[in-house]
């Protein structure tokens, strides 16, 4: 399946990129993840700390472990700092 | 109820004056504001992004949710992203309710989850560069009360 992997704050940054497409057979997001973290360097980085990470999946917050079945748009960013 | 995501500055004082004018029939009303914070000049402005579409749907359903706990006649928000100045209004929190403790409640509410729970970063632009603004477990931790 093809999902947007979407990118904020200094996740973007580190990155290079808000936004790609991704081609991926993974399961959850925990798989994607690990896809992920092998296209770069810069990817790497990024996923070295899940602690800081957050994701959301087609913008409703969700976990590590959570399916991935359905999903168009995956989001990864750092905890929020609204207000 | 309103919500406005918005780059542009807002009226405080016009924004207050028009939901209290559309909040008749209640009998307290509470406002809160956040500005940028200027640190004795150590910070020069600040970056806000947000991720558009999450935003406004983690909004509204804090929103609808303060108004089912605290029986709020109304409620406005108002979130600015992109770059501010030091002393800028950031957002803003009105509540209207038939009583104040509901009023005062529902904005501690409304601002407890803005903090952690809308997908806003924050990035402090100071004299030797830019940070990331960090989460505080505070915040949270100030989620627990609710």
């Amino acid at each position: 399946m093809i999902i947007d992997v979407l990118y904020f704050a200094w996740l973007r940054e580190r990155i290079g990129v808000n936004r790609e497409q991704i081609t991926t057979s993974a399961k959850t997001v925990t798989e994607l993840i690990e896809e992920l973290a092998a296209i770069d360097e810069g990817h790497a980085l990024a996923f070295a700390d899940l602690k800081s990470l957050r994701v959301a999946l087609d913008q409703q917050m969700a976990r590590f472990d959570s399916s991935l079945a359905n999903t168009r748009e995956v989001a990864f960013f750092p905890p929020m700092t609204g207000g | 109820m309103r919500l406005s995501v918005q780059e542009s500055a807002f009226d405080l004082g016009a924004e207050t004056k028009a939901f209290a004018n559309g909040a008749a029939g209640a009998g307290a009303i509470v406002t809160f504001t956040g500005l940028v914070r200027d640190n004795s000049g150590q910070v020069l402005g600040m970056e806000i992004e947000h991720y558009p579409g999450m935003t406004e749907r983690a909004i509204s359903d804090m929103m609808d949710e303060a108004q089912a706990r605290f029986a709020l006649t109304d409620a406005l928000v108002i979130h600015r992203f992109g770059v501010l100045a030091p002393a800028e209004a950031i957002m803003m929190v009105a509540t209207a309710a038939s009583h104040r403790s509901d009023a005062f409640a529902a904005a501690e509410f409304l601002m407890d989850y803005l903090k952690s729970r809308a997908p806003f970063w924050k990035k402090e632009l100071g004299p030797d560069g830019q940070t990331w603004v960090k989460a505080k477990e505070e915040d949270e931790a100030a989620l627990t009360r609710w």
